[in-house]
């Protein structure tokens, strides 16, 4: 099935399948980074990466989980670069609102990506993954090359971190900005992609 | 002490509290209405232009 020989309706099927998860790999991009214009770089590098690999991909496995793979790599790598400095498009969350039920302050969505934002990367993804994206631990443990247990800690960290933050209204500015946070980030991050080698985006 | 993987405390609320749900904040819709948000978005002309390129390198 691997093979490097892809007949035209399989690479038709790639190419129709990479265009239907575009939307979603910009949706977790834009999670991921917060910019939407470099959110959409990372999208355009994940797509040209993915086209240029796709005898790797498997025919009839999961083009968002491939690609995603892809696209988290893709968006350590600039991390480590120091491409993304956590800077936010304020504009563009600000519009829009959320009004959970049963609240009486409603959450601006704006805060909630600030605070998302504020997380070690790793955590972020992690609630990114399965909270937003839907997908199941075993698939967000497989994309993000680690174990099921270390994913659900990780969302259970970020969730009950998220939960404090938008409680008590205490959002940090954009950490990333302090050195010594930015350094401890950069330190995460390697522990994050240290684990990636076991990721090779077939699956 | 911390007891990361501890999620129990769901059993007991189940009673219509939902207010208070612990393992479903009132954020968590929002973490996907914004993912959701993005994903609804018109895709911008770069991407299309992009997509149509591939075509042509293969």
């Amino acid at each position: 099935m691997a093979g490097p020989e892809r007949t035209a309706s399989e690479k038709a099927d790639f190419k129709r399948e990479l265009t239907e998860v575009v939307p979603h790999l910009r949706a977790f991009a834009r999670g991921l980074c917060g910019r939407p214009d470099m959110a959409d770089d990372l999208v355009q590098e994940t797509l040209l990466k993915a086209w240029a690999a796709q005898e790797r991909f498997e025919p009839g496995t999961s083009m968002r989980a491939w690609t995603f793979v892809i696209l988290r790599n893709a968006y350590l790598t600039d991390m480590r670069r120091n491409r993304f400095r956590g800077e936010y498009d304020e504009n563009v969350a600000e519009r829009l609102l959320t009004q959970p039920a049963g609240q009486e302050e409603p959450i601006h969505l704006s805060d909630m990506h600030r605070a998302l934002l504020t997380l070690p990367p790793e955590r972020r993804e992690a609630l990114l993954l399965v909270g937003a994206g839907g997908f199941s631990y075993e698939e967000a443990a497989t994309i993000c090359g680690c174990a099921v247990g270390t994913i659900k800690s990780r969302v259970g960290r970020a969730r009950a971190a998220l939960s404090a933050m938008l409680q008590d209204g205490s959002i940090p500015q954009r950490s990333i900005e302090d050195d010594a946070a930015h350094r401890a980030i950069l330190e995460e991050l390697d522990d994050v992609a240290a684990g990636r080698g076991e990721t090779s985006p077939t699956r | 002490m911390h007891t990361d993987g501890d999620r129990r405390k769901g059993d007991a609320i189940d009673s219509g509290d939902s207010k208070k749900k612990r393992d479903n904040p009132g954020w968590a819709d929002g973490l996907r209405q914004l993912y959701d948000s993005v994903v609804e978005e018109p895709l911008p002309d770069s991407f299309k232009e992009l997509l149509s390129k591939l075509d042509d390198k293969s």
